[in-house]
């Protein structure tokens, strides 16, 4: 299939591109970029005056369910929700159930997504069997498997030494090790950022020092040992200004903020809204400008969805008793075309927060246009508005808190390998 | 308009004097005296002195009595019954401004059982105006007045004493 | 906000009461008015009045506590009402039937009026957010969150002492951070007006930016008792010393136990309160809990009025009038 793309303007962060021009895709892979459009014989035109054509997107997060929960979503219907956003790549953590700690489960998610045709998944391998904090996963097996990388997602490794072990080995493996950092002493039965709205809510607190104190322990280990090193949903300003340091010192270290907590803050809970039950917490209004700015300091690199689909029960309980996370892979874009719109990031730091920069902590072949690559891109109208209707997710999980919000930027196409896997002409 | 000052002597007279002769005819001897608020206990406070009782006036307030709660809600501003003795076998007269719709008399009735079980009740009216919903019949009535259904007639007070009618 | 317009009605009548907060003085007041009210039908031969004759009022009890379903029923009978205590143990629902479900099982039972105690903060809310629009929600303790009736049994038992709420300097002397008492009369002192409320604890019986619920913070129980009318002592559960937030209940008492002695400081006529249970010899002396200026068991008799209010004036609101023509 020979497509043209013509007269969009395209930006790709990762060539310090923004130019209006044209792309021509062959055989599932980029051609050529700006030029000789008027030379190639396409069997399609798209003619996207106007819009935006930009790299797929990487999603650093995104829970699918599959394998163990699938009757909160499916590898399939997440896929159909996320290619809906522009997401064409998607990491996943090793917390399925079982959990990515064997070859078998890694390699079975790799299949369901290469079943959907409509985009790829890079599963987090466990740091610890099962999860459990005790002892090694096998990580060379996993990285065999596929594994991007490995990572204990929101399960603990109380005993300090594990985790350097766990370090040393994944470094040894050159696999890159995805922290969400939590003292789970600290947070212990927590639902909420340790505040004014805790406080009033009389909701059991999370303090930020169970983010802090667990980044600082994991970046001194970082410092003894030299692996490269994720820092998964940073929450807090304090935690922020850590990495930021650990950076300045030449440590091996990246972060990435989920979307939430760029809009919302510990504010949205009032009123029990179980919607925003997220973990790590919603903080306050200063630790979500601290965000934003990190995101521009360059001391965050990424921005990812932190996709939790959750069935209706999960969210249906006094507030304490809900599961934590929010449906977000299909508002991933606008939201974070919304930052662009508020001045807080430009349109070309906020594409690189979930293109290139994603890829580059990954190592993976995506997030860019350069010739020769895969075609995996994104057509976007920034001047279509629509209005979130938690109804009307296409995701299995409708737990968004961002129902009746007015959002601008509509994904119109998106090409996977050359493949047209969306279309939105309405 | 209102009426003047003359006209609602001239009621309280009636009623005295219909009073009297009706504990007489039915011999009943120091009788209790309680008024449903708060035009009737300004009333009850007028007999009571007429009649020279000893006792106090009781007050009645049929807020927590009403038939319209399920209707209307709990009234805004309810002052407390205050029943200031036992009324255990002793004779009631029962006093309010103007009995209508015969509701507030029953209820009172029924509020008053819930203290205890009296000899008789004898109801005084101010005003006995048409209307009635319930079999209620005053026993001793100032001035009886034939109303249309949107005519009103409220007793102001407590000094002075005067009728409105809208 | 919708979290506290939630117990409003359309005429901004109360409808569910859930929490204090939110509330303005005259409402708090007229709770209180009408507890006058109500105060009286104790006395008299027949304890009843028919306001809620026909009306059923399930007391939906997710932790055990027999003093206020206790309270809760009597006022409930005092109104004529029937009552239906059901005790589901908040393991069962884990297990099995959440939440909502019992709601709509209990719904579909026509009953009228639910008070409910649970263990999370913010079960009331859910109900009342997710309750079909005739039945009403009355929050009989949820979590570390509110236990509006038990503050407002203390406001009248206050007022009954003090008449007037404007000069008051309150203390409340214990487990701030663990205590649904303290932030339902935190924000009900602070509603009604009073001159001052401190809070007396150690740091970790304190939820944390306490003080921006409008509270000065003392760690020194007598420099926190300096001058107060009125000092509300706090239970104390076992289980802080279990979490390492406290050594032991001996050190508690001697550092934050209300004796004689310590209570010299406060004003004279100053008068002593606990929502009860009482840990004698942990948080209060016999003496100050036996004595004189305590009101503990006031309050309890104060509690079936106050709650007759609340009753009565949520299913007051059943009808407003957009609900009467549908």
């Amino acid at each position: 299939m020979r497509i043209l793309i013509k007269n969009g303007r395209i930006i790709d962060p990762a060539n310090q591109l923004d130019k209006i021009g044209d792309i021509c895709i062959a055989d599932g892979r980029i051609v050529s970029i700006l030029k000789g459009g008027d030379d190639f014989t396409a069997e399609e035109v798209i003619v996207a005056d106007g819009k935006i054509v930009c790299p797929g997107l990487v999603d650093l997060s995104a829970r699918l369910r599959e394998p163990g929960q699938e009757f909160k979503a499916t590898i399939a219907s997440e896929s159909m929700a996320a290619v809906s956003s522009g997401i064409t790549s998607i990491c996943c953590p090793p917390d399925t159930q079982p959990a990515i700690d064997t070859a078998a489960v890694a390699e079975l998610i790799q299949q369901r997504a290469e079943a959907t045709s409509k985009l790829r998944i890079f599963p987090l391998g466990a740091l610890t069997h099962g999860l459990k904090g005790e002892h090694l996963a096998e990580m060379h097996a996993l990285k065999r498997a596929g594994c991007v990388g490995v990572s204990n997602a929101c399960m603990d490794i109380a005993n300090t030494d594990v985790l350097r072990h766990a370090m040393e080995y994944a470094h040894s493996c050159d696999l890159t090790v995805h922290i969400q950092a939590e003292d789970h002493f600290l947070s212990r039965n927590g639902v909420a950022h340790e505040g004014v709205i805790s406080t009033r809510l009389g909701l059991p607190p999370i303090p930020e020092t169970a983010e802090t104190i667990a980044v600082a322990r994991a970046l001194l280990l970082v410092e003894q040992i030299g692996g490269r090193t994720h820092f998964c949903r940073v929450s807090s300003a304090r935690s922020i200004a850590l990495i930021s340091d650990a950076k300045k010192a030449g440590l091996p270290v990246t972060a990435d903020v989920g979307i939430c907590h760029l809009h919302l803050t510990d504010m949205d809970v009032d009123g029990y809204n179980t919607n925003c039950h997220l973990r790590p917490p919603l903080r306050d209004q200063r630790d979500r400008e601290a965000l934003c700015q990190g995101i521009l300091s360059g001391s965050i690199d990424a921005i990812c969805s932190d996709h939790q689909p959750h069935d209706e029960d999960a969210k249906a309980s006094p507030f304490s008793e809900t599961e934590a996370g929010a449906s977000t892979i299909e508002l991933l874009l606008p939201l974070t075309l919304d930052l662009v719109s508020k001045k807080k990031l430009s349109l070309t730091e906020a594409l690189s927060s979930l293109t290139n920069k994603p890829a580059a902590i990954l190592g993976i072949d995506a997030g860019t246009l350069s010739p020769g690559r895969a075609a995996d891109i994104v057509i976007i109208d920034m001047e279509k508005h629509f209005s979130v209707d938690q109804s009307c997710l296409i995701s299995a999980g409708k737990n968004t808190p961002f129902n009746g919000w007015e959002l601008n930027g509509v994904v119109t196409n998106v090409f996977f390998s050359g493949q047209a896997v969306y279309q939105n002409n309405d | 308009m209102s009426s003047d000052k003359h006209d609602i002597d001239e009621i309280l007279a009636e009623m005295h004097s219909q009073l009297l002769s009706y504990l007489k005819k039915s011999n009943i001897s120091e009788p209790l005296i309680i008024g449903i608020q708060t035009g009737g206990l300004w009333i009850a406070e007028k007999m009571r002195s007429s009649l020279n009782i000893g006792s106090p006036v009781g007050e009645l307030n049929i807020a927590f009595y009403r038939d319209d709660f399920s209707r209307i809600g709990l009234h805004p501003r309810v002052t407390p019954s205050s029943l200031p003795f036992e009324i255990e076998d002793r004779h009631i007269i029962l006093v309010d401004d103007v009995l209508h719709t015969g509701r507030t008399i029953r209820a009172a009735m029924n509020e008053i059982f819930d203290y205890g079980r009296p000899a008789s009740i004898t109801l005084a009216v101010l005003i006995d105006r048409s209307g009635r919903e319930l079999p209620i019949q005053a026993d001793v009535v100032g001035k009886r007045l034939a109303l249309k259904t949107d005519e009103h007639v409220k007793l102001l007070g407590p000094e002075p004493l005067a009728l409105e009618f809208k | 906000m919708t979290s506290n317009n939630i117990q409003l009605d359309n005429n901004g009548r109360l409808k569910h009461f859930l929490t204090t907060e939110g509330l303005n003085k005259n409402l708090l007041l007229n709770i209180l008015d009408h507890a006058e009210s109500f105060a009286g039908v104790g006395d008299r031969a027949v304890k009843k009045v028919p306001l809620l004759r026909g009306k059923t009022i399930v007391n939906l009890f997710f932790e055990p506590s027999t003093r206020t379903r206790t309270t809760f029923e009597l006022a409930a009978k005092r109104l004529s009402a029937d009552v239906l205590n059901i005790n589901i143990a908040q393991s069962a629902t884990s297990k099995g039937e959440s939440l909502q479900d019992t709601l709509r099982t209990l719904e579909a039972m026509h009953c009228d009026m639910f008070v409910v105690r649970h263990g999370s903060s913010g079960a009331a809310h859910f109900m009342a957010k997710h309750v079909s629009p005739r039945i009403r929600i009355i929050n009989a303790g949820d979590g570390n969150h509110a236990h509006p009736t038990q503050a407002m049994l203390d406001m009248f038992t206050i007022r009954h002492h003090k008449k007037d709420f404007s000069r008051l300097k309150v203390a409340i002397v214990g487990d701030i951070m663990h205590s649904r008492v303290a932030r339902s009369e935190i924000h009900a002192l602070t509603t009604l007006g009073v001159n001052e409320v401190r809070v007396i604890a150690p740091l970790t019986l304190l939820p944390a930016r306490v003080e921006t619920l409008g509270v000065h913070v003392f760690h020194e129980l007598e420099a926190g008792l300096e001058d107060v009318d009125v000092v509300i002592m706090l239970r104390l559960q076992r289980e802080r010393m279990r979490s390492a937030l406290l050594p032991s209940e001996q050190e508690y008492f001697h550092n934050y136990g209300l004796t004689e002695k310590r209570l010299q400081v406060a004003k004279d006529d100053a008068i002593v309160m606990h929502p009860g249970p009482i840990n004698r010899g942990v948080e209060i002396d016999t003496h100050v809990a036996d004595g004189e200026r305590s009101v503990i068991l006031q309050q309890v008799s104060h509690g079936i009025a106050v709650r007759m209010a609340v009753m009565a004036m949520s299913m007051g609101s059943l009808v407003d009038k957009q609900e009467e023509k549908t």
